[in-house]
């Protein structure tokens, strides 16, 4: 046994000798090993406590067995573990008898009863009966301590598993141990909730019902639940989910832990906003313009209202008409309505970002690297987004690989951001003005240049503020690339399944498969009736185009111009004065009332298929309920147009879309059905091939501030006027109105005191906003957060200036 | 709402900078508070949060855990009768029924004058001088209803040098800000402990 290296340690456990790696708690040596030790305060993504004792077994080191906690003991050499003796099984009892001393045992009305560790456990390992024969203590029942999560004190066994989530995975220590001994208990501090963006996760890793979600509460019964494995769309980091729905309707989502991605963590956003799926407000029948009074728009039957938007679209022709967006889709429906774009109509003007990111080319050009790269590269670069608002899984990673000091985050920026409080270093900057600041860095003698240089770096990289062009950024992302040649990227991609739209060619000049219009692959070539030779327009070039009476129809897949391109005025305009407008949409947003003809498209449980995250990976959505209404999958609209104007996409079943996918597109090759139909698929399949070569502008300087002025920032909160967010009813109330944040010595010196409304005066706009003194906003510039209830910064914004500048006056 | 006095915040900072990590001085902090005010409140726990850079949720479980953070108002002098073993056998339960009825309130109930707080205790390792008691933690000794009676009589009018609740030392220690922790490392360390690290013990 002595001769063992330290990588390799054997244990005996239960007679059967198990290899083990050193530090490794007893307890996971044994889920690997395939015995399963009963417990519930140990979860495999945080710390050991030892706090509920019901992982006891004997464990014999040469001293003869003693009863120890699994989780608290790390493996050594040698060890004789008994998981099965009669010491353990009366430990066993003993603590549940205990556990179950106050527990109320009202599992008929619990939630949680049918799928409770502790109701398990009682059973396979429990007494039977129990001794106690005395009043059990009594609490307030259920109390709030968030607008999402109900607590019942009564039911708790002080795991300490979500006082442990809250500190260590999700930094918002709001819920804490109070009190001592039999009056121990889970509460926050009065009056302030566990507001925190992830504490749907409690209720997920609670082993009894004393957290439940008030989304879900007295919804339904495990066993009436069918669950499907998905992957999560609402952003762009591809979480992996469990979707359960009961008599075909979500009722919860819970996550699935994957290395990969989301290592079973969800934000709120995501694990909520499955209320909108079921929402009485989804379109469910085609829409046209009532002929009478065209103000109005009419339910309609599929026909007439593809036969109406093909007219308009062949009068339009291929010069004359765009398509915009493609976020919500499935990478089959955005290869789909990639195809009927560019191989049916002949166009190029198709774009699936909304003037919110960077240009595709850069985007599918960008050296990309893994979330598990950037949690251990030696330093991460953010600029970019706040990724807490934004991307709120990965803020979550990349937290918990700072706090451990796997990696560093080192961030540039203009505005104070949710990974601030963990960052090595913020280097802040005026908006726009990122590139001089890294460059100023790594020409200093400072230590943190030479770590840049030398060290792993991952870049996350994004629009830092929807009030600047992607011109700042690009000068950045040039600048990396020059002095930093080492780096590898994620981009910080705005929306759903981007990524995935961009692969399948929904953007100016880019074909599916990561390759650029002048290099289609033989086997498109082939597939495609035409490929467009000239770079169509992208977002804001055809809203620019559609203002000035240059395009005629307008394609809105799954977007919402008006609420979500930073220039609300040039969409206003484009919207207004464009012949006929088709959306393709799940919800009447701002933009859709405005349409001619809406067709009403599935939503997020109701189809099936393949996304794409921002590292490239690519993992199955999967249909859990029928689509709402005569709602249907994009790919079918696309076909059905395509084929009213006289092409065939031959396109008929997703695994037939994703085989052509998998022939046509250059990246994807490879990447079989079998593959993305198998197991693999759990992890995600790993896509980062690219045939674009990166061509990044020269920089630019962004022009200065005329000092009367400040320089806006903005961007998106995770609770703001989300489509999904909106049509969920637990959720919307969490949107607050946009309030202006500034310096507390600007608004003295405009004579405005904290609170009060302002006259907010830009290029584009004058409104009234309620100004907040905000010491962490920087001198001279003004936060404004991007889309929310009532309205936000997409007013103010010039989409044709590199920076925006807004002026302030008392009302 | 702010809580702390100018002076107390002062000392408040002080207190801060003794400790490597800001959150060590939760416990120091706390019976600051308790000093000025003679209880805990809300206000005292959450400006206590923003001072050490965490969540009133965390300074809440801290003080809660310990019985001798008051979170209710006290009277000036809190009384604790040792009703252990020791000083059971030697007439703790006549004691505490004379001091009731002397005061006119149950145990663990305060004077409408806010002088006096009466509370049972657990054994305050004096078994050798029961019954015994303590007024604001000071040890009062074999005490007899008549006693009893002149302790309450002296501590009223003020003819006593206990202070009142929440100060646990009428002499002031200040540190000088070169002997805080961390400033000079003890020279028998050979590699630097944690937090004094380049991140500054950064959490």
């Amino acid at each position: 046994m002595s001769e063992s290296t330290p990588s390799e340690i054997s244990v005996t456990i239960n007679g059967v000798q198990v290899e083990a790696e050193p530090g490794e708690m007893l307890i996971a040596a044994a889920d690997r090993a395939g015995v399963h030790i009963p417990r519930f305060c140990y979860h495999e993504r945080m710390s050991p406590v030892g706090m509920c004792r019901m992982c006891l077994v004997d464990v014999d080191t040469g001293r003869g067995p003693m009863l120890q906690p699994s989780c608290m003991v790390p493996v050594a050499d040698g060890m004789s573990v008994n998981t099965e003796s009669e010491d353990t099984k009366r430990a066993q009892e003993g603590i549940l008898e205990f556990l179950l001393v106050n527990h109320p045992l009202d599992c008929p009305v619990c939630d949680k009863g049918g799928e409770c560790p502790l109701q398990d456990q009682t059973m396979a390992y429990g007494p039977g009966e129990s001794r106690f024969v005395e009043e059990k203590r009594h609490y307030e029942k259920p109390i709030p301590i968030s607008d999402l999560v109900h607590l019942d004190r009564e039911r708790c066994i002080l795991c300490d598993r979500c006082t442990r989530f809250a500190d260590e995975v999700a930094g918002d220590p709001l819920i804490h141990f109070t009190e001592r001994g039999n009056a121990t208990q889970v509460l926050t501090f009065p009056d302030e909730p566990f507001s925190s963006y992830f504490s749907g996760n409690t209720v997920q890793i609670c082993p009894v019902g004393a957290l439940t979600a008030a989304p879900y509460r007295f919804k339904a019964r495990p066993w009436d639940l069918e669950q499907v494995e998905s992957t999560c769309t609402t952003c762009s980091m591809g979480c992996r989910v469990a979707v359960e729905s009961s008599r075909n309707e979500l009722v919860r989502y819970l996550g699935v832990d994957v290395e990969s991605v989301n290592h079973g963590w969800l934000c709120d956003k995501g694990r909520f906003n499955f209320e909108s799926t079921n929402s009485s407000h989804r379109i469910t029948t085609p829409l046209t313009r009532d002929n009478d009074d065209p103000r109005q728009l009419l339910g309609s039957d599929w026909g007439s209202a593809l036969a109406l938007a093909a007219e308009a679209i062949q009068q339009a022709g291929p010069g004359r008409v765009g398509l915009i967006g493609g976020s919500r889709l499935t990478n089959e429906d955005a290869y789909a309505w990639s195809k009927f774009a560019k191989s049916v109509l002949g166009t190029d003007n198709v774009d699936a970002q909304l003037g919110d990111g960077l240009s595709a080319e850069v985007v599918l050009a960008l050296p990309l690297a893994t979330i598990a790269e950037a949690c251990n590269a030696d330093t991460v670069l953010v600029v970019g987004p706040d990724i807490k608002e934004e991307l709120a899984i990965l803020h979550l990673r990349l937290r918990g690989a700072a706090t451990k000091g796997q990696t560093k985050v080192v961030e540039i920026g203009s505005t104070p951001t949710g990974i601030e409080p963990y960052a090595h270093r913020s280097i802040r900057c005026a908006p726009g003005e990122s590139a001089k600041a890294l460059s100023e860095l790594l020409a200093s003698d400072d230590p943190l240049a030479a770590q840049l240089k030398q060290g792993s770096l991952v870049v996350v990289i994004g629009r830092a503020s929807l009030a600047e062009s992607e011109e700042p950024t690009l000068s950045l992302a040039a600048s990396i690339r020059a002095e930093l040649p080492h780096a590898t990227f994620l981009p910080a991609l705005r929306r759903g399944n981007v990524r995935g739209a961009l692969d399948m060619g929904l953007a100016p000049g880019i074909l599916p498969g990561r390759t650029r219009l002048d290099q289609p692959s033989p086997a498109l070539s082939a597939n495609w009736n035409t490929v467009p030779t000239t770079k169509g327009l992208n977002t804001t070039e055809m809203l620019r185009a559609a203002a000035s009476g240059d395009l005629d129809t307008l394609i809105l897949v799954g977007a919402d111009p008006l609420s979500d391109f930073p220039d609300r005025n040039l969409a206003a305009e484009a919207i207004q004065k464009v012949k006929t407008l088709i959306a393709v949409d799940t919800f009447i947003t701002d933009s859709v009332a405005q349409a001619d003809v809406v067709l009403p498209a599935t939503a997020y449980g109701e189809q099936g298929g393949t996304t794409t995250n921002i590292e490239g990976r690519i993992s199955r959505l999967t249909q859990k309920i029928t689509a709402t209404g005569s709602a249907r999958d994009d790919w079918m609209i696309a076909t059905e147009l395509a084929w009213r104007l006289g092409g065939d996409l031959r396109l008929g079943s997703k695994e037939e879309i994703w085989r052509e996918i998998e022939q046509v597109a250059p990246s994807h090759s490879g990447v079989t059905l079998e593959r993305v139909e198998s197991s693999e698929a759990h992890e995600g399949i790993l896509v980062q091939r690219s045939s674009i070569e990166l061509d990044l502008p020269a920089p630019g300087t962004p022009p200065v501030a005329d000092g009367y002025g400040l320089r806006l920032v903005s961007g998106r909160k995770l609770w703001d006027a989300a489509t999904t967010t909106t049509y969920s009813p637990s959720l919307q109330p969490l949107a607050e109105a946009a309030a202006l944040r500034v310096h507390p010595n600007d608004l003295q010196r405009l004579g405005i005191s904290s609170g009060t409304d302002v006259r907010v005066i830009s290029t584009r706009s004058t409104e009234i906003i309620t100004a907040i003194a905000d010491d962490s906003i920087e001198r001279g510039t003004a936060m404004l957060p991007f889309n929310q209830p009532g309205g936000g910064a997409n007013r103010f914004i010039d989409a044709a200036a590199m920076v925006n500048d807004i002026r302030i006056e008392t009302v | 709402m702010k809580f702390f006095t100018e002076e107390n915040l002062e000392l408040a900072h002080e207190i801060i900078g003794r400790y490597p990590k800001p959150r060590s001085a939760m416990i120091p902090l706390l019976h600051l508070a308790q000093e000025q005010e003679g209880w805990v409140n809300d206000d005292a726990m959450t400006e206590i949060a923003e001072l050490l850079g965490t969540t009133s949720a965390e300074v809440l479980g801290t003080c809660s855990f310990y019985e001798m953070f008051k979170r209710k108002p006290v009277g000036k002098y809190v009384i604790n009768i040792c009703t252990t073993m020791s000083c059971a056998l030697m007439g703790a339960g006549d004691l505490m029924k004379h001091a009731e009825s002397r005061l006119g309130l149950k145990s663990g109930g305060s004077t409408p004058d806010g002088l006096f707080t009466l509370e049972g205790a657990e054994c305050q390792a004096a078994c050798t001088e029961a019954p015994c008691l303590q007024v604001n933690y000071r040890h009062q000794y074999r005490v007899t209803p008549d006693q009893f009676d002149q302790l309450v009589e002296d501590l009223a009018s003020s003819d006593s040098d206990i202070p009142k609740h929440g100060v646990l030392s009428q002499i002031r220690q200040h540190i000088p800000e070169d002997k805080f922790v961390g400033s000079t490392p003890p020279e028998d360390v050979v590699s630097a402990p944690v937090w004094l690290n380049e991140d500054g013990g950064r959490e």
